[in-house]
């Protein structure tokens, strides 16, 4: 009673398998010291996922691990993991023991067995190198050698005490090949167990996908849904479960959107971290606006990935140069990474979790996924959609600034919607369109949304030439917009309007220039008059002056002669005025 | 076809070659006693004096079972002569015990 209590209270211990995804959604891994049991048809990954928890534990926690092959030879298993990163490691690895449980083709049985005597060298083994993991891979071919239901069951419970003893952590594998049918052999095997994992290959619209479903797990909470898992060059991934909740960085810093005038039309360039979608028909030149950015941020230093569906890296970079997009001097630097991809056949999961190990491997602070509708090609619809979402969001997550394309069929805006349904967890959506009048075709960029930001709301034309993309002013007229050729006349004629104008401004002011220099002229003739005028005066005044002198003295002389009044001060004043 | 043709084969090797054979077990597990029994059983009827029996208990000797191959418990090796055999089990399917050993089920009229 005590001793049962005392493990009630503790918590559930758990081993992490280290494996890509499961250990979140596991929260934590497989349970330590108990058994699990992993499920699936043939190709479902449980081999590479049992050795990858061996490997794993091995170089990771220094713990090793014997793997119990009943299915392949050991020296098969080396080779067919040779193709995964951590493969020559795990053939180094002195960790690992590999016990060859491989029956011959020639082995005859010849009445009932039983598990004790390989349980006995295998804690044997244990003791040796000290194992804590150990896998029991296909054990359905050793149960099927039974013949016996009874037996069968017999000898899971003899496996499971043992384990129980040993203090193991257990990886068991089990084909199914049904999941109705083909797992009722087991199921006494599931009931066993501590932890049951299902993985299943489905075949879905020609496309293969894969994915990993924890059914069971006693004493531990667990994400109970189906998730997505690939296998690729490090092994099993899992696209593990999203975090319900949004925690994304919300940067004031802007960064550009690839030119000038596109910045200016977005209120300054996009905010880092953000997610920017252009869509537009093909021919809108998508790419373009898109490798614009890419180049833009490559010369600010900043490393960029470029990702290109169905269509080959060197292609993009050859027909982006005849726009002055130079792609290959960053490519060169190590700036710049472009990884093509074709979408034929691959399902959207296997596109998520390959870009997801890119981007861990590469670091980009900015992404262009050029065009993101491809991964709807292959598979369901609805599949795709969830992964570009996850997608977006996990690029969020890393704070990485994101440019995706998508295709519409129609030059409807709102076709997209109805796509991959991106636009509305994008923070830009820009538009791209053509504009047919007056016999052509003219690109035209609008920005339907951009969250945080005062952007135009006006349509502009997009011009592509040597030294890359433009956006030119447009005219309205009568609420049209013109483009192309009558833009062009609309800005001829203008031109023509405003020559017009200096022209007859030039001529007004030369008018003007002659008419002051005339009123001049004769401001200089009236001046010269004026001092004529008064050298004049000044003379005559002299003049009077002597006149007035002599006069006076006359009178003086003739009333001295007379004797009849005394001298009077005029004579004075009037030698005053004239002085003056 | 004839038992005229299997008789000669069968004295054959009663007369000429030792059998050798090892049959690993596990303790006392039943499984391994019912073994022990069925072969002594076989060789007592069947090669009476030209057997070589050798049996190991993989619960005292792990590791030498382990390097000779054995997976299961009981499981029976003839080593000499060739073809190798390995046989699985109680050894309680005489029949197919015999068809691995290369022995005919009826070539024991022989020595009787």
């Amino acid at each position: 009673m005590a001793g049962t209590r005392g493990k009630a209270a503790r918590p559930l211990a758990k081993l992490a398998t280290g494996i890509e995804g499961f250990d979140e959604l596991s929260s934590g891994g497989l349970p330590r010291h108990r058994t699990s049991l992993l499920i699936g048809g043939p190709g479902a990954g449980k081999t590479v996922f049992a050795l990858q928890c061996l490997v794993n534990a091995a170089s990771r926690q220094r713990a090793a691990g014997i793997f119990v092959a009943f299915e392949e030879s050991p020296a098969q298993l080396l080779a067919n993991c040779t193709t995964f990163s951590w493969g020559p490691r795990s053939l180094a690895s002195k960790k690992i023991f590999f016990f060859d449980a491989h029956l011959s083709p020639t082995l005859v049985t010849a009445g009932d067995f039983d598990l004790s005597g390989m349980l006995a060298m295998l804690a044997a083994k244990k003791r040796e190198i000290g194992a804590q993991w150990i896998v029991f891979d296909g054990i359905d071919v050793l149960l099927t050698l039974l013949q016996d239901r009874r037996a069968e069951m017999r000898e899971i419970y003899r496996l499971r005490d043992w384990l129980a003893d040993n203090a193991l952590t257990a990886i068991i594998t089990a084909k199914v090949d049904d999941r109705a049918s083909g797992l009722m052999h087991y199921d006494f095997l599931q009931f066993m167990v501590d932890c049951v994992v299902r993985l299943e290959r489905r075949q879905q619209d020609r496309v293969a996908t894969q994915s990993i479903q924890i059914t069971k797990y006693r004493g531990s909470s667990y994400a109970m849904a189906e998730f997505p898992m690939s296998i690729g060059a490090s092994g099993i991934e899992v696209g593990a479960a999203d975090l319900a909740l949004i925690e994304h960085r919300a940067s004031r810093e802007r960064i550009t959107a690839g030119f000038e005038r596109l910045d200016a039309m977005l209120g300054g360039g996009v905010f880092r971290g953000s997610s920017t979608l252009i869509t537009g028909v093909p021919g809108t030149s998508k790419t373009t606006l898109a490798g614009k950015f890419a180049e833009a941020a490559c010369r600010r230093g900043e490393r960029v990935l470029f990702v290109s569906f169905d269509e080959a890296a060197e292609q993009i970079m050859r027909n982006l140069s005849s726009v002055g997009i130079q792609f290959k001097a960053h490519v060169k630097s190590g700036l710049l990474r472009m990884y093509s991809a074709r979408t034929e056949g691959i399902s959207a999961e296997a596109h998520l979790l390959k870009l997801r190990s890119l981007i861990r491997e590469y670091r980009p602070s900015c992404i262009v996924i050029d065009p993101l509708t491809a991964i709807a090609k292959a598979g369901t619809l609805g599949a795709a959609r969830a992964v570009a979402n996850r997608l977006i969001y996990m690029i969020k997550d890393e704070d990485i600034t994101l440019f995706v394309t998508a295709l519409s069929e129609t030059d409807d805006m709102r076709a997209e919607s109805t796509d991959l349904q991106i636009s509305t967890i994008a923070d830009t959506w820009i538009h791209l369109s053509y504009l047919v009048r007056s016999g052509e075709r003219n690109r035209a960029l609008t920005i339907v949304k951009s969250r945080g930001t005062a952007h135009s709301n006006q349509v502009r034309e997009l011009v592509l030439s040597d030294s890359g993309p433009t956006l030119t002013d447009v005219y309205s007229a009568g609420g049209e917009v013109l483009m192309g050729t009558l833009r062009w006349e609309k800005e001829a004629e203008q031109g023509a309007s405003k020559a017009r104008q200096r022209a007859e401004f030039a001529q007004k002011r030369r008018g003007l220039q002659f008419a002051e220099a005339s009123t001049r002229a004769q401001i200089t003739a009236l001046r010269m008059d004026l001092q004529r005028q008064r050298a004049e005066l000044t003379s005559n005044a002299g003049e009077d002056d002597a006149r007035a002198i002599s006069s006076s003295e006359r009178e003086g002389e003739l009333r001295r002669r007379r004797s009849a009044d005394p001298p009077r001060p005029s004579s004075r004043k009037r030698g005053n005025g004239a002085a003056r | 076809m004839s038992r005229r043709q299997k008789v000669p084969k069968a004295r054959a090797a009663d007369t000429t070659t030792v059998v050798v054979l090892r049959l690993y077990i596990a303790g006392g597990a039943p499984n391994s006693l019912q073994a022990i029994a069925n072969l002594e059983a076989i060789c007592h009827e069947y090669l009476q004096d030209v057997h070589k029996l050798e049996v190991i208990d993989v619960l005292e000797h792990p590791r030498r079972a382990m390097a000779e191959g054995v997976l299961v418990t009981p499981s029976l090796a003839k080593l000499s002569p060739l073809p190798a055999a390995n046989v699985i089990g109680n050894l309680s399917d005489r029949a197919k015990v015999l068809l691995a050993l290369g022995l005919a089920p009826n070539s024991r009229k022989r020595p009787a």
